[in-house]
C-alpha cells in the first residue's frame, strides 16, 4: 500500500466545509477530461493509487486507463463500494425490494437475476451481497484493484445493527473472487476493529477520519490514539486536514507520528496542492508501508 | 438500560435501529410487518424481533418505542404506545391530521412521558447556531426569512411507494418541506397566516413535488418556503435558511453558518462587524456513534437521555411537532382556497410499457 492515496470527493461535489465550494468543484469537474487532467498530475507527482467510489462517472475513468496502459503503468484503483446515494435515492423512490430489483442484473443475465430473487426468498444475504459486489466491480474489469473498500455508510449501518457477519462475507468474497484485500471505511474506528476481530478478521485495513482536532473521530480522540498504539490494525487516515480547519504542515506532521498508520488519503483539485501534500508526506512520513 | 422497540424497518427505521442499537444505554427489540427484513435481522444479528405491533406491546417489557412507519400509521401506533405508558419517539411528520397531533401531545403530557419527533435538523450544529443568534437578538428586527430545501428524490415519472402517495403521508410537503417549516417554527413559532401557496406535481401522479408558500407572522415578518424534491442538481437533500434583519443577514446550511452584522452586539462578542463564518468543524458536537451525520445520533441520544434523566423537554416534543403539523395544514388550506394554476397532470407523461422495454 502506498503511503499516499488520492481520493475522489473533490470530483463529485463532496466538501465537508462548504456547499458553495462543493458546487464550484462539481462545475470544475463536470467533464471527465478535467478529472483525468488532475489524475495525470497526481500520477506525475508520484501519487499512483486512486481511491474512488463506484460512481457511474468513474467507469469513464476506468475506460480511459484501460485504453492507455503504457501511460498509466503501476496505476491502481482502490474501489470503495457501494456508491451509497445511488441506492439511497432508489430506496426512497421504489422501496427496498423495488430498489433491489432495479439493481439486480436484467440484461440477459437471467440466471444471476434468478439467483438474486431466490436469495431474497431464502434470506440468503450472502448470495445477494456477492451479486451486488460483482455488479459494482464490473467497471474495474482488467484494471489493478488490490484493495477493495466497503463504504462508511454501509459499514457503519451494519456495525450499529450488529450485523458483523456481513464484514466477513465481504472479506471472503473480495479475497476469493478478486484476489484483493478487503478494507473498510468508517466513522467509528475503535468499535469497528472490535467487530472485525470478533468475526476473525485480523489486522484489517481500516480507513477513518484521523486528525489533530479529533473531527469525526467517533468513540473519542483518545480511544483512537490508544487503538492505533495498542492494537493490530493497518490504518489509513482520511480528513487529515479536518476539512481545512488545520494547516497542512501541522496536520501531516501530527498524523505521521501515529503508530500503525500505513497511509494517508487526500483529495486535491490542482497540481499545486497535490505537489505540496506529496512534499509534506515525503518530509514527515517518507517510508512506504508494505501491505 | 432503556428497553426500546424500533417499529418499522424501512430505510429510516434501519438507520435509527443501527444508531440506537449502538447506544450504550439501550437494549433494542425490533418490529416490522415485512417478513424478509425481520427474518434477515434475526438470522444475522442478536436482536429480538416481532412482526406484529400489538404483539410487541403485549409481550415485550418496554420503556419506550420509536415509531418509524409510513406517516399514515403514526397516530394510531403512537396512541397505543402512550396508553401503554411508553415514552415515544416518532418519525416526522408527526400526524397527518393536526388534531391527532394535539390530542397525542395532551396524552403524553398528562402521562408525563418523554415525546420526540424526528426533525433531525434541529440537531445540526449550524442550525443550532442560527437559533442562538436569533434568540440573542443580534440581527435586530428580522423582516424576512427564506427557507429552502432541494434534492433528488423523484426524478422521473415512475416508482410508487407510500412516499409518492399523498393519502399515505408522502409527497414533497410532508417529506422535505416539513423540515424547513419545522426550523422556521423553531426560530419564530407558528405563523398567523399563509398565502400564495403552490403545491405542484412535476413527475409524481399522486402527490406534490414542489412546494412554494409564504408564512406570515404578526410582527409583519414573512417567510418564503421554496422546496423541490425533483432537483437533480443537488447530490442529496440540501436545506438552507437565510434571514434578513435590521442589523444584518444570516445564512445557514448543514456545513456552515455565515453572519453579516452591521454593528457588533454585546450578546455575541465572538462575532465582529461585517462577515463572520463558522464551519461545521467547530459547530459540531462529538457523538458516540456516527451514521450519516452527527445530528441523527444526537437526536436519539437526547431521547434516551431524557428518559434516563426523567425530563420531558427534548428539542422536538410532540407539542412542537404538532405546531409544524398545524402549519402544514394551513399551507394545504391556503392551496385549496387559492386561485390555482396547478398542473392537472405531471409535466412529463408516464412512458408506456412496451413488450421489449422495461422503463
Amino acid at each position: 500500500m502506498d503511503n499516499l492515496l488520492f481520493g475522489d470527493n473533490q470530483f463529485f461535489g463532496v466538501n465537508h466545509m462548504s456547499e458553495e465550494k462543493a458546487r464550484a468543484q462539481q462545475m470544475q469537474f463536470q467533464n471527465t477530461s478535467a478529472i483525468i487532467d488532475v489524475l495525470d498530475a497526481a500520477y506525475e507527482e508520484g501519487v499512483k493509487t486512486f481511491m474512488c467510489t463506484t460512481h457511474d462517472r468513474i467507469s469513464e475513468i476506468c475506460d480511459h486507463v484501460r485504453a492507455n496502459p503504457a501511460k498509466y503503468e503501476g496505476f491502481q484503483f482502490y474501489p470503495c463500494m457501494p456508491y451509497a446515494h445511488k441506492y439511497n435515492n432508489a430506496v426512497t423512490e421504489h422501496g427496498m425490494l423495488g430498489a433491489l430489483n432495479q439493481f439486480l442484473p436484467d440484461d440477459g443475465l437471467f440466471k444471476t437475476a434468478l439467483k438474486g430473487g431466490m436469495a431474497v426468498a431464502k434470506k440468503d444475504v450472502e448470495g445477494l451481497a456477492t451479486i451486488l459486489i460483482d455488479m459494482e466491480m464490473k467497471m474495474f474489469k482488467g484494471l489493478s484493484t488490490p484493495v477493495i473498500f466497503l463504504q462508511n455508510v454501509v459499514v457503519d449501518l451494519l456495525l450499529g445493527m450488529g450485523f458483523y457477519d456481513a464484514f466477513k462475507i465481504f472479506h471472503d468474497h473480495v479475497r476469493a473472487k478478486y484476489n484483493a484485500e478487503a478494507a473498510y471505511i468508517t466513522m467509528n474506528m475503535p468499535m469497528l476493529l472490535d467487530a472485525l476481530e470478533s468475526v476473525g478478521i485480523e489486522n484489517p485495513i481500516i480507513c477513518s477520519n484521523i486528525n489533530k482536532i479529533g473531527f469525526r473521530m467517533c468513540g473519542g480522540f483518545d480511544k483512537y490514539v490508544e487503538t492505533l498504539r495498542d492494537r493490530k490494525v493497518r490504518a489509513i487516515a482520511m480528513s487529515v486536514f479536518a476539512s481545512g480547519a488545520l494547516k497542512p504542515d501541522e496536520a501531516i506532521k501530527w498524523v505521521s507520528e501515529l503508530p500503525n498508520l500505513k497511509s494517508i488519503c487526500f483529495g486535491a483539485s490542482s497540481r499545486r496542492n497535490i505537489r505540496s501534500t506529496r512534499e509534506l508526506v515525503d518530509k514527515y512520513f517518507p517510508v512506504p508501508a508494505a501491505v | 438500560m432503556i428497553k426500546l422497540g424500533v417499529v418499522g424497518l424501512g430505510k429510516m427505521g434501519l438507520s435509527h435501529f443501527s444508531i440506537v442499537n449502538a447506544h450504550p444505554d439501550t437494549k433494542v427489540t425490533v418490529c416490522d410487518a415485512t417478513g424478509f427484513v425481520v427474518d434477515g435481522l434475526v438470522k444475522y444479528t442478536k436482536v429480538n424481533a416481532y412482526k406484529d405491533f400489538d404483539d410487541l406491546l403485549e409481550k415485550e417489557p418496554l420503556d419506550a418505542v420509536m415509531i418509524v412507519t409510513p406517516s399514515k400509521m403514526h397516530a394510531g401506533m403512537v396512541r397505543k404506545a402512550l396508553e401503554k405508558g411508553l415514552h415515544v419517539f416518532c418519525e416526522k411528520p408527526f400526524c397527518l391530521d393536526w388534531k391527532d397531533s394535539e390530542e397525542l401531545t395532551k396524552l403524553a403530557e398528562e402521562k408525563g412521558l418523554v415525546s420526540q419527533v424526528g426533525y433531525h435538523y434541529r440537531y445540526v450544529g449550524a442550525f443550532q447556531e442560527m437559533k442562538r443568534v436569533v434568540d440573542s437578538g443580534a440581527l435586530g428586527e428580522i423582516t424576512h426569512v427564506l427557507a429552502e430545501a432541494y434534492g433528488p428524490v423523484v426524478l422521473r415519472p415512475k416508482g410508487s411507494t407510500w412516499r409518492t402517495q399523498r393519502a399515505e403521508g408522502g409527497g414533497c410537503l410532508y417529506d422535505y418541506a416539513a423540515h424547513a417549516i419545522n426550523l422556521v417554527n423553531w426560530y419564530f413559532g407558528e405563523p398567523s397566516g399563509v398565502s400564495g401557496t403552490v403545491l405542484n406535481s412535476i413527475f409524481s401522479a399522486d402527490t406534490d413535488d414542489e412546494v412554494y408558500s409564504t408564512l406570515l407572522y404578526p410582527s409583519g415578518m414573512s417567510a418564503h418556503l421554496s422546496v423541490n424534491w425533483s432537483d437533480e442538481s443537488q447530490r442529496k437533500m440540501s436545506t438552507r435558511i437565510t434571514m434578513t434583519g435590521t442589523n444584518g443577514r444570516m445564512y445557514a446550511d448543514r456545513q456552515e453558518c455565515q453572519l453579516y452584522l452591521r454593528e457588533p452586539v454585546a450578546a455575541l462578542p465572538e462575532y465582529q462587524k461585517g462577515w463572520n463564518v463558522r464551519y461545521t468543524t467547530d459547530l459540531t458536537k462529538e457523538v458516540n456513534f456516527y451514521l450519516r451525520g452527527e445530528e441523527y445520533s444526537a437526536q436519539i441520544d437526547d431521547f434516551v437521555k431524557a428518559i434516563i434523566q426523567k425530563r420531558v423537554n427534548t428539542n422536538n416534543t410532540f407539542r412542537e411537532a404538532a405546531a409544524t403539523d398545524k402549519t402544514i395544514a394551513m399551507i394545504i388550506a391556503d392551496k385549496d382556497r387559492s386561485p390555482s394554476n396547478s398542473r392537472a397532470t405531471p409535466v412529463v407523461a408516464a412512458t408506456k410499457k412496451g413488450w421489449f422495454s422495461r422503463k
